[in-house]
């Protein structure tokens, strides 16, 4: 095998390999998926001068160990958190350079979920229908990594940033989420409705890359009966029987057959990529834009 | 007709039966095809077509109502042969609810003609109407269906791509790949494809 590849030492909770996703093919019944913090995942590939399309690792919470076979020039972001290099501190947030068998450790998060890395070139595992991501609904790509994967890497094509800082939001200690009513908030109760926008609800820990689960007031139906299967966009607010509404991310269902009481504004989803189980959650009702 | 805003990007059309949906989703096929519509994701479903990835979609909404919409076109590509070995676990309770015995529950799934109306569930999973009669689905749902089960719930029939859970009612099997992302398409069956089922020896 080539010398541009990463060995995975520790792969950690859960990191995965995620692009821009595979948009375009809903109808097919394939999500989206791509990286949860899209600006993260942009912010580490312009430091290290990747295309914006070009894959990295997500992790998630205790981030990962990886060990480059040959030099690379590597960057951290999303969650911040130690990041070292055979032991040594290196810089969280700006191009690093791994000579070829060091060892490079993203510790865990100390705020925040989602950790990025960006390796110059890319990880270059094969395209599943134009996208390298991992999609944990429905096993498009690579399979989440395990100690000992071999990643394949590109080739570098432009020079790293020359950056001292860079600026990036802190993962919420609340997260505000806009919604827009509809396109089902007639199948709830007026209470409902005011429950939704007025009533403060936590991030569940049984969230994914699927939805951001939530713990709160349940949402009660104007309406019993079912809603024949329906197209699902990301940031649906969608209420299952159980009426705690879910938000959902990136590797949601393309259709679903319970009602979506809501959607979030896109600007607000990368926050709920980064919020930790626990974290209060605001629903803040704004109009439809005309 | 009734288009309903889905956040900023996105509306959801929601017309009366799934013969509309189907007749609507080709219409903005169509459209999309000649450039009078722009949209990254069109989605049919059961009496809906979700359009997402819109710049003006209170303008779209207000000029679909306008919109003639021809029933589905006869099409003139071929129709995608599945050949089932009908050994599903579940075929005597099909028969039982139908009042039929299983050979009729055969003669009826296999002498049908039908069309992928949407897609959803796992890549390649498609909902396709044209079964003579409706089943409930499966009072408990299995933990494990193995990939190729041809399978019945509602007024629909499909075929799992995968192994995966399911409530669906297994009346057979088939060896046809239903997803292959290696394979362009990937998905043997797409909204608005010809479907027959034939049916095979079972041993």
């Amino acid at each position: 095998m080539t010398d541009d590849a990463l060995v995975v030492v520790r792969a950690g909770a859960l990191t995965t390999v995620q692009d821009r996703g595979r948009p375009g093919h809903a109808h097919l019944g394939v999500p989206r998926s791509g990286a949860l913090d899209a600006p993260a995942a942009a912010l580490v590939n312009r430091l290290v001068g990747n295309s914006p399309d070009a894959a990295v690792l997500e992790t998630t919470l205790n981030g990962c160990s990886v060990r480059p076979r040959s030099a690379v020039v590597v960057a951290v972001g999303g969650a911040p958190g130690p990041v070292t290099v055979d032991g040594r501190p290196a810089p969280w947030g700006a191009p690093v350079r791994v000579p070829g068998g060091a060892l490079l450790d993203i510790g865990p998060a100390r705020s925040g979920v989602r950790g990025y890395l960006a390796v110059a070139g890319g990880v270059a595992v094969e395209p599943v229908l134009g996208s390298r991501s991992t999609d944990l609904l429905s096993g498009l790509g690579p399979p989440p990594l395990t100690d000992g994967t071999v990643l394949p890497l590109g080739r570098p094509c432009r020079p790293h940033a020359r950056v001292d800082v860079v600026p990036h939001p802190a993962p919420p200690s609340e997260l505000v989420l806009r919604v827009t009513l509809g396109p089902r908030d007639d199948w709830f109760t007026d209470t409902a409705l005011r429950t939704l926008t007025r009533h403060p609800y936590a991030v569940s820990s049984a969230s994914n890359r699927i939805g951001l689960r939530t713990e709160g007031p349940a949402l009660e139906r104007s309406r019993p009966g079912e809603l024949p299967s329906e197209g699902m966009v990301l940031g649906a607010v969608q209420v299952p029987p159980d009426g705690r509404p879910v938000v959902f991310l990136a590797d949601h269902p393309t259709t679903g057959g319970y009602p979506v009481i809501a959607v979030v504004h896109p600007a607000d989803l990368p926050g709920a990529a980064q919020a930790t189980p626990g974290t209060p959650v605001r629903f803040v009702a704004v109009r439809h834009r005309r | 007709m009734r288009a309903l805003p889905v956040g900023d990007r996105a509306l959801l059309i929601e017309v009366g039966t799934g013969e509309e949906a189907e007749a609507l989703h080709a219409e903005l096929l169509r459209r999309r095809a000649t450039g009078d519509l722009s949209a990254t994701e069109i989605v049919p479903a059961a009496r809906t077509v979700l359009l997402d990835g819109l710049d003006a979609p209170s303008r779209l909404a207000e000029r679909l109502v306008s919109w003639d919409i021809p029933p589905v076109p006869p099409r003139a590509e071929q129709v995608v042969e599945i050949p089932v070995r009908y050994d599903g676990p579940d075929l005597p309770d099909v028969a039982a609810h139908w009042g039929v015995d299983e050979a009729e529950v055969v003669r009826a799934h296999a002498g049908a003609e039908y069309r992928v109306a949407f897609c959803g569930f796992a890549p390649g999973f498609g909902y396709l109407t044209g079964l003579p009669r409706e089943v409930p689905r499966r009072a408990t749902p299995r933990t494990s269906v193995p990939a190729g089960s041809v399978a019945l719930a509602g007024p629909y029939t499909g075929v799992y791509p995968r192994a995966s859970p399911g409530g669906w009612q297994l009346i057979g099997t088939t060896d046809a790949v239903l997803w292959d992302p290696a394979r362009v398409p990937a998905a043997l069956l797409a909204p608005g494809t010809r479907v027959r089922f034939t049916p095979l020896e079972t041993p």
